[in-house]
């Protein structure tokens, strides 16, 4: 660990912070040139952050401290998650601290924590959006797990970063476990971040909603710190789904010209990523509350047969 | 005076809660004696063993002999640090225990303060026997001495039929598993008629012999942990007992059981052959699936709980066959490390779920109801059991930082390492496995939402609840001391791995230590720093400082106002606290998806009803296809038994006048 090592980690999470919201802005702008309809300002995300912000926080009347706690504890996941996954650089000082079964478990922590205040009001839809999202958690938590370990498998370490520079830095091979890995990310990361077919980030339809129920009682900054929360995760899920897959671009060490390459690279890599997003939203419809089992069992699926490809065909080589 | 040997200590430990347990009978009644005196007592001793054998792991073996016992052969003790792990265990978590337990228990519920001093001193000492014994008939009597003392607390208020029937069920499950024990102890001899450990760890038996030992010692110990299909007794005995025994029993009871496999598998029996490990995943991965789908619908706070903790079981099952894999191959680095994440799954789960049972038992006596439909919004009510029990839901749910996701990391890391076993099979089964137990914990974190979601949060569902009153200064200390120990073994790994690395290192000849200290005590890097780290406590400071600032900077750069007002719910004006998922609602998804797991039998209200309700009834499938066709069958054997009573005594005269020929035939000279 160096201090040039210790910056660029802190350059790396005020990044995260930055970038994520843009991230959410871009994704709902492609999807509104899709949809033919016109876009909203591309800072969208920021105005609704500041707005929320000067709001005054309502709480209800029913509301225990740990309402109140878990927007924090919520914002703090998802910072140390963007803390982890080397976005800029595999040389990150915060590496060690958690491998890819422990981020795992960091948004596991947060999932918990959003979906115990959803039920601490005590409304019906609150409860029913905190059990939609334990639902969700437990189908797609596996599937995650199993991605993870295919990659594992590979770059023999659970290690993010040793994952990454294994992919990025060595002689290049074509693993065929990946695309299964890969396809099983993506179904699990529309999962997770509350997109179509699983939620819809734009409905106010009371019965079908999972995120937006479970938020229904917060305000003012509280919500603020929720909804960048969610922009963070759908930016540390994009960067984990970058690094894994498409690891080219991020830098080995701390030297200052690899950085300056990631920076342009990473900005691409999102804005590519932001328009598929929006593309498969888009050719997409929600599907039902039990057609998510479905859907997240095909990624489990997916997951469990990349796996046995790299055991079965690849471990061989 | 001579030196006192750590294992004098725990004999001298061992004799002081008899003698507490005694001191109970001469005052019966006197309810403060016995709660503020002799409990607290206890804690202390416990709190001592617990310190003994922390000092004592990593030393060298101790015996002693008992001049009781039979007369050839006399109780054989023992400490070494397979003990010492589990006795580490027993101290720490009953001494939690027993304090909470000075404040729980009150006059006129069921039997007197004084039996129950003495039950639950004798079920102490048994269970520390049954660590100590080295010798099958010194096992066998301190076992049945746990079995027993342990009925009698479960039947406590035995004034209910149906605490009775738990009562009953769990003692002739706890007989037919001794038989099992038994006879692989017997098997284990291997006829020499040396029935200390010592004889049987000195024979050699043949593949053959040794796997039936090793199968009767599964069924045996596993109907003591609550294996499948012989854990019927644990959802009905864990909700019957009063909660400090529901802890005990849960958090250290069961884990005597997984010291007996430990012990037989790998210290007395002395082969290891490969399917040994298959069996034991296997039949973890049903325990493990079926007690996490059970425990996410359950409506009673302690049956949740008790299939929680049979969940937990078949993880540690899951492990010790994973060990048993590698032993068998003679890839002791990767046995040591799913050893070493079993024995950290015991510690956590002691600490956890004996924190969670006490906490339920803090809301039963606060409203006198144990069914979370009756339950809700306890944290406006009961702030320190709710946020204590936070702690342990969180270690439940296998998250980090806390205590239940250090033993969950290292158990996946352990099956991550698994290709390269010489047998494409197994390499090809294993990682199924690994993503059944990554599907366990994920439905763990279910169960524990609805647990806590439902029983802490939310409005009250009952008017009555308005009464409840937080716990006294003796639980919350119990809570506190448990609810620490579960912070401790999550964010100190490298230092707890430290500690009971001596038990894997005497079991399989290598341990992780040297590789764990390498990198400090704020690490744990298991087989080095480039394959896998965590650093819990890094991870824990850095979410409370992300948490922290945020809060101070959205203070600073805006303002910290806010105010109360109903709750918005779209604007829905009908907010009762009907309108909230009941227990059954919230784990509607889980019987939709996973039907037919469950045998249901469900009543939907349909538009004619005058009153129209719905009920659902879950039920295990085992009871309907193993147990009652069992006890018809039983029944049918033993009416034909009854024909041979004729109630006359010249028949009975006759009878024995017939055995009488009969053997003076067969033992002719």
């Amino acid at each position: 660990m160096s201090i040039s090592g210790l910056l660029w980690q802190l350059f790396a999470i005020v990044l995260a912070l930055a970038l994520a919201p843009l991230l959410t802005g871009w994704v709902n702008q492609c999807r509104a040139w899709l949809q033919n309809r016109s876009a909203p300002p591309l800072l969208l995300p920021y105005y609704m952050l500041h707005k929320l912000f000067l709001k005054d926080v309502v709480l209800a009347h029913g509301a225990s401290p740990i309402f109140r706690f878990a927007p924090f504890a919520v914002f703090g996941c998802m910072l140390l998650a963007c803390a982890i996954i080397p976005v800029l650089s595999t040389d990150l000082p915060f590496a060690p601290a958690a491998d890819t079964i422990a981020l795992v478990g960091v948004f596991g922590l947060a999932r918990i924590f959003i979906s115990l205040a959803a039920m601490d009001v005590g409304t019906s839809f609150g409860t029913l959006g905190g059990r939609r999202e334990m639902l969700v958690g437990f189908l797609a938590e596996p599937a995650l797990l199993m991605v993870i370990f295919t990659l594992a498998m590979i770059a023999q370490s659970t290690s993010v970063a040793t994952i990454v520079e294994t992919l990025a830095h060595r002689e290049f091979v074509i693993y065929p476990s990946l695309a299964f890995a890969g396809i099983a990310f993506t179904f699990v990361s529309f999962a997770e971040n509350a997109r179509v077919p699983v939620d819809n980030p734009a409905t106010h339809l009371e019965l079908t909603m999972i995120h937006e129920a479970m938020i229904l009682e917060y305000s003012g900054r509280h919500l603020a710190l929720i909804e960048w929360a969610a922009s963070l995760k759908l930016y540390a899920y994009s960067c984990l789904g970058l690094a894994l897959f498409f690891p080219w671009g991020i830098a080995q060490g701390d030297s200052f010209l690899g950085l300056l390459v990631a920076i342009p690279m990473l900005v691409a890599k999102l804005a590519i990523g932001g328009v598929l997003l929006a593309l498969i939203e888009t050719l997409n419809a929600k599907v039902r509350i039990f057609r998510a089992p479905e859907f997240l069992g095909t990624a489990f699926l997916f997951a469990v047969l990349g796996l046995l490809v790299r055991l079965l065909l690849e471990s061989r080589v | 005076m001579p030196d006192l040997l750590p294992i004098d200590l725990l004999l001298i430990a061992a004799c002081a809660w008899l003698a507490i347990g005694f001191a109970g009978i001469f005052a019966p009644r006197n309810l403060r004696f016995i709660s503020k005196i002799l409990f607290p007592l206890g804690a202390f001793v416990a709190v001592l063993a617990g310190l003994t054998s922390l000092t004592f792991l990593g030393g060298a073996t101790e015996t002693a002999v008992l001049l009781i016992g039979l007369p050839d052969l006399p109780f054989h003790l023992r400490l070494d640090n397979l003990s010492a792990v589990f006795v580490l265990l027993l101290g720490f978590a009953s001494a939690g225990i027993s304090v909470f337990a000075a404040g729980y228990f009150r006059q006129g519920e069921g039997a007197a303060p004084g039996l129950m001093c003495l039950q639950y001193h004798v079920f102490l000492a048994s269970m520390l026997l049954v660590l100590l014994a080295d010798d099958a008939y010194a096992f066998m009597v301190a076992w049945e001495g746990m079995a027993l003392s342990s009925f009698f607390l479960v039947t406590t208020q035995h004034r209910q039929a149906e605490i009775r029937r738990a009562g009953y069920l769990y003692l002739l499950i706890a007989h037919v598993g001794a038989i099992g024990i038994l006879l692989s102890f017997g098997v284990m001899t291997a006829g020499s008629g040396d029935y200390s450990f010592a004889g049987m760890r000195a024979q050699a038996l043949p593949p053959f012999w040794g796997s039936a030992a090793f199968l009767l010692a599964l069924f045996g110990f596993g109907a003591k942990a609550g294996l499948l299909p012989v854990h019927v007794w644990l959802p009905e005995a864990h909700p019957a007992a009063p909660s400090p025994v529901s802890a005990m029993m849960s958090g250290v009871m069961l884990k005597t059981a997984i010291y007996g496999l430990l012990r037989v598998s790998f210290d007395l029996v002395g082969t290891s052959i490969w399917w040994w490990g298959v069996v034991a995943m296997v039949v973890g991965l049903a325990t493990a699936v079926f007690g996490v789908l059970y425990s996410t619908v359950q409506s009673d706070m302690k049956r949740l709980l008790a299939y929680s903790s049979i969940e937990n079981i078949g993880l540690l099952a899951v492990a010790l066959g994973l060990t048993l894999i590698f032993h068998a191959y003679r890839m002791e680095a990767l046995a040591a490390l799913a050893m070493t994440a079993l024995l950290y799954h015991c510690l956590a789960h002691a600490g956890f779920k004996s924190l969670l049972f006490l906490c339920t038992g803090s809301v039963l006596h606060a409203t006198k109801e144990r069914s979370l439909g009756k339950l809700g919004g306890l944290i406006h009510r009961m702030p320190w059991v709710a946020w204590l029990a936070l702690a342990g839901v969180i270690a439940s749910a296998g998250l980090p930082p806390l205590s239940g996701f250090v033993s969950e990391w290292l158990l996946l890391q352990a099956f991550l390492f698994s290709p390269g076993l010489p047998h494409s099979w197994l390499n090809m089964i294993v990682p199924v496995a690994a993503a059944v137990v990554a599907l366990v914990a994920a439905l763990a974190g279910f169960a524990m939402v609805k647990f806590y979601g439902i029983v802490f949060l939310g409005q009250m569902r009952e008017p009555a609840l308005k009464e409840a009153h937080d716990a006294g200064p003796w639980e919350r200390a119990g809570l506190l001391w448990l609810a620490a120990l579960t912070l401790a073994l999550g964010v100190l790994p490298s230092t707890v791995i430290g500690f009971i690395d001596a038990a894997t290192t005497q079991l399989l000849g290598t341990g992780l230590a040297d590789q764990v200290r390498e990198h400090g005590w704020w690490m744990l890097a298991p087989i080095s720093a480039e394959r896998a780290s965590y650093q819990p406590l890094v991870f824990l400071v850095t979410i409370v400082i992300a948490g922290l600032v945020g809060r101070a900077l959205v203070r600073r750069l805006y303002h910290g106002r806010g105010r109360r007002s109903a709750a918005w719910d779209c604007g829905y004006v009908f907010q009762g606290p009907r309108a909230q998922d009941t227990a059954e609602g919230f784990s509607q998804p889980i019987r939709r998806i996973f039907e037919p797991m469950f045998r249901m039998e469900r009543h939907f209200p349909t538009i004619r009803d005058e009153q129209p309700y719905y009920s659902v009834k879950v039920e295990d499938h085992f009871w309907h296809w193993l147990y009652l066709p069992l006890a018809r069958l039983t029944n049918a054997v033993s009416a034909l038994v009854t024909r041979l009573q004729g109630g006359r005594i010249a028949i009975y005269l006759l009878y024995s006048f017939l055995t009488l020929i009969v053997l003076l035939l067969v033992a002719r000279p």
